[in-house]
């Protein structure tokens, strides 16, 4: 698969240096299907995906060479990341990039409770008080709030830049 | 003596006010995480819960502790009528939504079998604080903002008592109710329950909040816990005895 993975990136490496070489150019070309769509991380085909158990191999190093246009950053395309771990769950975003900008960020996989069934009844609503919530001081001894997803987030995206990057 | 350490993939901290405190004390907890997570972490192939999902470890084999966690994780799940479930839709066992709870609990009880009555436990923002804080006073818990990572919207005075939070700071991102035709259930961002102990509040927050709207029903039918749930639009809504946990001196 690595090998799949790291010949396709070759020729489409080739196949821009040809054209850069033609016209200088730019041309759209979309990154190999192989690095663009991991079907079984996507939701929208399946909304009960493989909960976090398995470690998904790192994808293949990006071999190093030469921008075909020093002046862009990122190639346009659709970036996947790695899988980065948030303890309770996957994290793994999909970069778009178009026009060397980060156009949309896409949630493969996000930590969920979404694996086991609602079957509790739902008792009468007890009349319960609400309210609006307004900032606090902030002079506190601890902070509880729900297992931070944030550098897992970082991870994926980073990965995914990396495989933009011209 | 207070310490904090990344283990299990998020920020573990102790803090230990009584005086006799050592240093021997706190890391006496972080070994206990660093054993439970190579015990159970589903990330590790050499973990003995990723043994038995490979099938090298057979049941008469599973250690004391794996006994006492699946034990309690089927105790669960007859509590909340087959909500709470560990087995994933490949077949194989995954107990981390009950680990994190279990451990912090159990670290509670390493330290004050060594004598200490003033300490807080916080494993990536859930805690169980015991006796006062240095200035000798209630622990000072902030429930964090689901909106704004940075501040606090409630602030509540613990001793004694255990507090988890369940929710997601990713925006866009819906809870599914897979007996409701997989619509998304209602828009709840965060649910933090306190509890007797962190072993309870953790155990039920998680479930609670995956029913959204009527998570915070469930809170209040159960006997000892408490809840305030924030929904997307920024409203809260607390059980009827949350009330006392709130700070007088916030």
């Amino acid at each position: 698969m690595k090998k799949f993975i790291l010949s396709g990136f070759l020729i489409l490496i080739f196949a821009l240096y040809a054209l850069y070489q033609r016209g200088g150019e730019y041309v759209y070309v979309a990154p190999p299907a192989s690095v663009v769509e991991n079907k079984q991380t996507e939701p929208a085909q399946n909304p009960y995906p493989a909960t976090p158990v398995i470690n998904i191999p790192s994808p293949a190093p990006v071999p190093k060479i030469a921008a075909p246009n020093p002046s862009r950053t990122f190639n346009d395309g659709a970036y996947v990341g790695n899988v980065a771990d948030a303890y309770y769950g996957n994290i793994q975003v999909k970069a778009i990039i178009r026009g060397d900008k980060i156009i949309d960020v896409q949630f493969l996989d996000y930590p969920h409770d979404r694996r086991t069934s609602i079957s509790i009844n739902t008792r009468a609503m007890p009349d319960l008080k609400s309210e609006a919530i307004q900032a606090q001081s902030s002079n506190v001894d601890i902070v509880s709030g729900a297992t931070d997803t944030s550098n897992a987030f970082r991870e994926s995206l980073a990965s995914a830049l990396a495989k933009a990057k011209t | 003596m207070k310490k904090t350490k990344i283990l299990m993939g998020m920020p573990i901290t102790a803090e230990i006010v009584d005086d006799s405190a050592k240093q021997s004390d706190i890391e006496a907890v972080f070994s206990y995480f660093k054993y439970v997570d190579e015990k159970f972490s589903t990330y590790k192939s050499t973990s003995e819960i990723s043994k038995i999902n490979d099938g090298q470890i057979k049941e008469q084999e599973y250690s004391d502790d794996m006994v006492t966690v699946l034990s309690l994780c089927e105790e669960l799940k007859n509590k909340t009528d087959g909500y709470f479930n560990i087995t994933t839709p490949q077949g194989k066992i995954d107990p981390s939504g009950l680990v994190k709870g279990w451990s912090i609990y159990n670290a509670v009880q390493i330290l004050m079998e060594r004598g200490f009555k003033n300490f807080y436990i916080d494993a990536g923002g859930d805690i169980e604080a015991r006796g006062k804080n240095n200035a000798g006073k209630d622990w000072k818990v902030g429930i964090k903002n689901p909106f704004n990572q940075d501040e606090i919207v409630k602030v509540l005075g613990i001793s004694g008592a255990g507090v988890a939070t369940s929710g997601t700071y990713i925006r866009g991102q819906h809870i599914y109710n897979p007996k409701n035709n997989n619509k998304p259930a209602a828009g709840i961002v965060s649910l933090t329950v306190v509890g007797p102990n962190v072993y309870d509040a953790d155990v039920y927050a998680t479930p609670a909040f995956a029913m959204g709207q009527a998570g915070i029903n469930f809170i209040e039918s159960l006997k000892g816990l408490e809840g305030y749930m924030i929904d997307k639009d920024g409203v809260a809504t607390m059980t009827s005895g949350f009330q006392k946990f709130v700070s007088k001196n916030a």
